[in-house]
């Protein structure tokens, strides 16, 4: 067996690229080379592994030891120590923040533990460039099986009972989706993949792409034959060139193959894809501003129905989905949905791939069972905040979502408990804050973000998006007044009720949160004129403590722009 | 006729009535049925539904979810409110913040008291306005000689852009940038008379406020009729009769020509004259130079060119048909060119002293009249154009009591028309005015039946043949540029051919112009046609060529159609958007 | 514009940038949806899209100028007006904003001497915000060119800017 051969796989996405990982390589190919051990041992760039912080990431075959923030000159010693003596870098290890000890392997690391990778589970592994390795893990192997033993029906059956929801957000039923379009006459009809991922603070989708392309080209394929779609778009955003470039790559690997072009696989089925690339325009990801985009125009979203089941690209059926939902179908196709129903919860079946950010030690990709508490994965997979400092609220569902208060650690991350909270699964970014935040500074943010990317068509998104900015930049500036709170409260509701898109259905959602739940907050910021978080530049105020200062000068001496007199 | 052609229908209760209606309608056209007004404002019954203004928001008792009423079709057994609190709320508070972002100028404003934001506010009792206020600050676009754009009134309902580019294919106006900074305007901020803008005012006409609106000529006016030197003529296009009384309350539909007449007397003109003696007077030199090149066999199809707003979008957007515009200028500027000579001579008038006026249907003939080529008389031909809208505002100012009006004649000789002439207010009728004389002068037979159904309706394409001296003649005819674009594509790519081409700019003809009273969906302009055809039926004379004012015009002062003289005064050439001025981006399709 | 003689050369490489101008949009020809990937690839080539080019890709798409001028507007990433050499931008997505990318955006206004959406008198940066770059665990990040920044301070921007002429 090959399997004793040493391999060293070199983390390559974006996190790891911007932290050197390039130079990393190319030293660990010259050293091997050196020491004549270039066919001996494999390297291979993957994709992301999900622990970005600790960047540039290495790991070490067979046994899966994991290196962190490795240096160029650190590659000599890994050659020397693990590759040639067995003795793996201690220094080079991450370090248990609880206890200091060295977590050697992956199977150690608390921020891998609680993870079950489904959508993830190429990502890391393979080199997303190699079509090979995709096949050596199952890959088409579910289209292969579709084509053979299984109808279109099947194909939609299979997944109504595997229970997947949509990913992208609202967590429509996605075998119910492939009905509807299956059934809508007209021809030819669409099978789109949104990976417009826009929620900043979200990136599973990148990582997908980058690293696992072929599981969305194989399930685009299943969906073509399952809908009856002869043209498949992906379209993606700008910002993520290293996605398009592998997803175009990828596509032509497909083709070339033969798994997407003329009579796929001899089973008579025509279906072919292109890359369509955004813009820069976050409203893009709601699906009929996304197709309005694909066709040329401006990203406006129109009232639905129809659905673009119904009516989509170019008025024809079509079917979105987002990337993550996708990654999950070939997996779902090949192994059962019992296979797949077997994690998560009753309501919400499978895993969630989570972007952890923000105030926590462990940031990076985590994929959990449906149902995971917020509290395991910030405490046991995040490691907690940095500093001692406590943790304050996570905001779910980036721009669309809301926040989730020291109070609801506990509640279980599915759709209908976050809902229930007024926060949102959304696309799964998940943001930590500690007690440093200014939650009125980051419903502000929010809402500066969504009326900048508001399409400015309806009403109460472009107008009443506006108002609600205006009267959160009064309240940070301490210029708020008495009833603020209740007209953002009501302004916000009405703008859920009327506005047209999801976009602005949703930009209310962390301001009414965040009021919700920091109203107190709300109050110290208009009644009292302070900043409880000591964010917000007009409430920031300093005074001089009489009693104590002993008129040193140093203030005077140090201050940089002469403030102080 | 026989065959019965059986209408889907669903039902539905609206506000607890149960209302029975064809499927594919929308709530809101349910709800109509129903007698139940749903407020809207970038609704118009003349463009495609978008669903922007969320004013229309109706509310489905089972999912208690608001809907887009415009858009959300019918369905069977649903049923739905449309007066609810979370419904008033939603109104009022997308109502407060249009408004606060509004100017609040409205004493001032051309729309006053007839701008539906206005009116909306007041339907809906909005005393406070909670949120700050915060207008935008633009400038006005006063560059084109017949519109101006008002952007800080602009209400981005969209309804111009839809005109402009759906229904007109002209595509100027659009929208721009995106969420707050959202701006209607043409490409590159240009002005609208930088561009390729043909002036038809459309978007004038579906404006909800006062973003966009016709140039005022109401104080040039006052001022020649003030002036005790001038000698003010006045004449009036067809179109204008059959909606002018709608200003003042008449039924649509309601023809007020000799009232009309009356007003204007009262308003001080020296002489009221008709735009229909021209009308008639175009038909004997159009059907001329028609009758020459079928003779000849060449520059067919000829097409009309009485609608400058048509002309205009020939010129910019398919010059490769100028040449098959006839050469005879437009009803307007023939009469321009007569009072000034003819009616000048003949009455011992110093030209020089006539201040000639038109009321027109239309934006474009402002524009028209203020062609450099338009000066054949020696002046220039109209020194003023007015539009229905404006005629309406200045009977208003001067106090008179339209309604009760007596009823007048027009003035002799440039006063009297035959009932060809009324027609050429609605698509087709300049097509048929020319076939009656066309026929009796190619076959001198007369006409058995005059009227001819085959070019009547709204539809926006007409096609039909005509057997003249055993030989078939193919003539179409089109209302609105969009429809004008289809068979101008038609005739490029080869599949249709045609000897004769009625076209007007305006959707329906020029009782659906850009300077009538506004918001005419199809029903009130099927009544404005009907009152025109009413008219030419009481006429007396009925065919062009029997107008004896006319014939008495050849006879004192043209000589004969086409004659050398008639080509100088009557006749015209066209332009290149260069030679205009103007930057037109010409597409390659 | 005017006739005068052009001595700096950029006239025949303006001339051979309109050449293939009309080749890419040659090559789009018939293709539905056509006109954001002939953006994407026209401002690749000028660096910006001046209003002659929009005129040219509306022209040669066969597309009302309103509606290409639309979308140029709507879509933020593209520009009628040059920009640098080197594009900056700055991620204000929620992880870098929380991490304090804000103090970043404020370094390289003061660095550059532009606001954003400014480009330096030299022509050499041009600053700019984006959402998210999708490296979230790195926040705060920037971007120059197609190089991400990870966990960059304010402190260290000088030494990063010193990088690129």
């Amino acid at each position: 067996m090959e399997k004793e051969r040493p391999q060293v796989l070199i983390c390559g996405g974006t996190g790891c690229v911007s932290s050197g990982c390039k130079a990393v390589g190319d030293a660990l190919r010259t050293e091997l080379l050196r020491k004549e051990l270039s066919e001996k041992v494999e390297v291979k760039e993957t994709g992301c592994i999900g622990s970005c912080d600790l960047g540039p990431v290495v790991v070490v075959n067979p046994g899966e030891f994991f290196y962190e923030k490795v240096r160029p000159e650190d590659v000599s010693e890994i050659v020397e120590q693990h590759i040639i003596k067995g003795k793996p870098v201690q220094r080079l290890h991450p370090h248990s923040l609880k206890t200091g000890e060295p977590f050697k392997t992956i199977d150690e690391m608390d921020f891998f533990k609680k993870q079950v990778k489904i959508v993830l589970r190429n990502c890391g592994v393979i080199d997303p460039t190699n079509l090979d390795e995709y096949r050596d893990r199952g890959g088409y192997e579910a289209l292969k099986k579709a084509l053979k033993e299984m109808s279109p029906e099947d194909v939609i059956d299979t997944l109504k009972r595997s229970g997947l929801r949509g990913r992208g957000g609202a967590g429509f039923p996605t075998g119910l989706k492939w009905e509807f379009t299956a059934k809508a006459e007209g021809h030819p009809k669409y099978v789109i993949c949104n990976a417009d991922e826009g929620d900043p603070g979200a990136f599973m989708d990148r990582s997908v792409l980058e690293g696992d392309p072929h599981s969305v080209i194989e399930a685009m394929i299943l969906a073509a034959y399952a809908v009856g779609a002869t043209q498949g778009y992906i379209y993606v955003r700008v910002e993520y060139p290293l996605a398009i470039e592998r997803m175009e790559f990828a596509i032509s690997q497909a083709r070339e193959a033969g798994y997407i072009g003329e009579n796929i696989l001899g089973s008579g089925l025509d279906f072919d894809m292109d890359v369509r690339v955004g813009a820069g325009a976050f409203v893009c990801g709601e699906e009929t501003a996304l197709l309005a985009s694909i066709e040329g125009k401006r990203g406006m979203p129109r009232p639905k129905p129809p659905f673009p089941a119904q009516k989509g690209l170019w008025d024809c059926p079509t079917l979105i989905n987002n990337v993550e939902t996708y990654a999950n179908i070939p997996f779902i196709i090949l192994n059962g949905p019992e296979e797949f129903t077997s994690v998560g919860i009753e309501s919400s079946k499978g895993t969630k791939v989570f972007a952890l950010a923000g105030k926590i030690n462990n940031t990076g990709l985590v994929e959990v069972p449906m149902g995971t508490t917020l509290r395991e994965i910030v405490e046991e997979i995040g490691g907690g905040i940095p500093g001692g400092k406590r943790f304050k609220a996570a905001q779910t569902g980036g721009p669309s979502g809301g926040c989730i208060p020291a109070e609801h650690f506990d509640v279980q991350m599915d759709y209908e408990s976050l809902t229930k909270l007024g926060a949102m699964m959304g696309s799964g970014g998940l943001i930590i804050m500690d007690e440093d935040t200014c939650m009125v500074d980051i419903a502000k943010f929010f809402l500066k973000f969504t009326q900048d990317e508001s399409c400015g068509k309806c009403v109460p998104c472009r107008e009443g998006t506006k108002m609600m900015l205006q009267i959160l930049e009064r309240i940070t500036e301490g210029k708020g007044k008495e009833g603020d709170i209740e007209l953002l409260e009501s302004l916000g509701n009405t703008i859920k009720r009327t506005a047209l898109c999801g976009l602005g259905q949703t930009a209310p959602n962390p301001v009414l949160s965040t009021i919700k739940y920091f109203r107190d907050e709300y109050e110290a910021h208009i009644k009292r004129k302070r900043c409880p978080a000591g964010v917000c530049p007009g409430l920031v105020r300093y005074e001089v403590v009489t009693d104590q200062c002993r008129r040193c000068g140093l203030c005077i001496k140090v201050c940089p722009v002469g403030a102080v007199e | 006729m026989k065959g019965v052609v059986t209408v889907e229908t669903v039902t539905l209760t609206i506000d607890g009535q149960r209302v029975e209606i064809e499927k594919g309608k929308t709530l809101l056209d349910a709800a109509k049925k129903a007698g139940i007004k749903i407020p809207t404002l970038c609704h118009h019954p003349a463009l495609r539904n978008e669903g922007a203004c969320r004013l229309c928001l109706v509310e489905l008792e089972k999912s208690k979810k608001l809907v887009t009423s415009c858009v959300f079709p019918v369905e069977e057994g649903i049923a739905v409110r449309t007066n609810t609190p979370a419904i008033r709320e939603a109104r009022k508070t997308i109502l407060e913040l249009l408004i606060a972002g509004h100017p609040q100028d409205c004493l001032t404003c051309t729309r006053n008291g007839e701008c539906e934001l206005q009116t909306l506010a007041e339907e809906f009792g909005i005393r406070d306005i909670r949120f700050e206020r915060s207008p935008k600050s633009f400038a006005r676009d006063t560059s084109s000689p017949s519109l101006v754009r008002d952007p800080e009134k602009c209400v981005l309902c969209g309804r111009c852009v839809r005109m402009c580019a759906e229904v007109q294919s002209v595509s100027v106006l659009g929208f721009t940038h995106r969420g707050p900074e959202v701006q209607v305007e043409p490409a590159f901020k240009r002005g609208l008379g930088e561009g390729p803008c043909v002036t038809c005012g459309q978007c004038a006409s579906v404006c909800p406020v006062g973003a966009i609106y016709e140039k005022d000529s109401i104080e040039d006016i006052w001022n020649a009729l003030g002036d005790p030197e001038k000698h003010v003529v006045v004449q009036v296009a067809p179109a204008v009769r059959a909606a002018l009384g709608e200003e003042f309350g008449f039924e649509p539909g309601t023809s007020v020509t000799k009232k009309m007449a009356a007003a204007l007397r009262r308003l001080g003109f020296d002489k009221v004259f008709d735009t229909q003696f021209t009308a008639d007077l175009t038909i004997l030199e159009e059907g001329h130079e028609f009758i020459g090149r079928l003779t000849e066999g060449s520059g067919l199809p000829l097409i009309t060119s009485c609608s400058p707003g048509w002309i205009n979008y020939c010129e910019n957007f398919f010059p490769e048909f100028v040449d098959n515009l006839s050469s005879c200028k437009s009803p307007q500027q023939m009469f321009g060119a007569l009072v000034k000579t003819y009616y000048a001579s003949k009455f011992g008038i110093d030209p020089s002293k006539i201040y000639s006026v038109s009321v027109m249907p239309c934006t474009a003939k402002k524009y028209e009249a203020e062609r450099p080529e338009m000066n054949s008389s020696g002046f220039k031909d109209v020194d003023a154009v007015l539009t229905t809208r404006e005629l309406a505002r200045m009977i208003k100012e001067a106090g008179i009591d339209f309604v009760n009006l007596p009823d007048e004649d027009f003035d002799a000789p440039l006063g009297i028309s035959t009932g060809a002439s009324t027609i050429f207010g609605v698509t087709g009728g300049v097509m048929e005015a020319a076939l009656r004389t066309v026929y009796e002068v190619v076959t001198g037979e007369n006409l058995d039946s005059i009227e001819f159904q085959c070019v009547r309706g709204l539809e926006g394409v007409k096609e039909a043949e005509i057997e003249l001296n055993g030989k078939k003649v193919r003539v179409a005819v089109a209302n609105g540029l969009g429809n004008a674009a289809k068979v101008l594509n038609s005739l490029r790519t080869g599949e249709k051919s045609y000897d004769f081409i009625e076209i007007m700019a305006c959707p329906s003809g020029c009782i659906g112009g850009g300077g009538q009273p506004r918001n005419a969906g199809l029903e009130v302009k099927e009544l404005r046609a009907k009152a025109l055809y009413d008219e030419d039926r009481s006429m007396e004379l009925r065919k062009s060529h029997e107008n004896p004012a006319v014939k008495a015009l050849y006879d004192e002062f043209l000589g004969k159609p086409g004659s050398p003289k008639s080509h100088h005064l009557l006749h015209t050439s066209y332009k290149t958007p260069e030679e205009k001025g103007i930057k037109v981006v010409k597409t390659a399709v | 514009m005017g006739t005068g003689v052009c001595r700096c050369g950029k006239g025949v490489e303006q001339r051979d940038k309109f050449e293939k101008l009309d080749e890419i949009i040659e090559s789009y020809k018939g293709k539905e949806g056509a006109l954001i990937p002939v953006l994407h690839e026209v401002q690749q080539l000028f660096g910006y899209l001046p209003e002659e080019v929009q005129e040219r890709v509306a022209a040669g798409l066969g597309l009302p100028l309103s509606e290409v001028y639309g979308v140029t507007t709507f879509y933020s990433l593209f520009t009628s007006e040059p920009r640098g050499k080197h594009r900056i931008s700055i991620c204000l997505g929620t992880a870098c904003y929380v991490k304090g990318a804000a103090a970043i955006v404020e370094k390289l206004e003061e660095e550059l001497g532009v606001k954003v959406g400014g480009t330096t008198k030299d022509e050499k940066f041009t600053l700019e915000v984006t959402r998210c770059l999708g490296a979230c665990g790195l926040a705060p990040v920037m971007m120059i060119g197609d190089h991400v920044y990870g966990k960059v301070t304010p402190d260290k921007i000088k030494e990063i800017l010193e990088k690129y002429d």
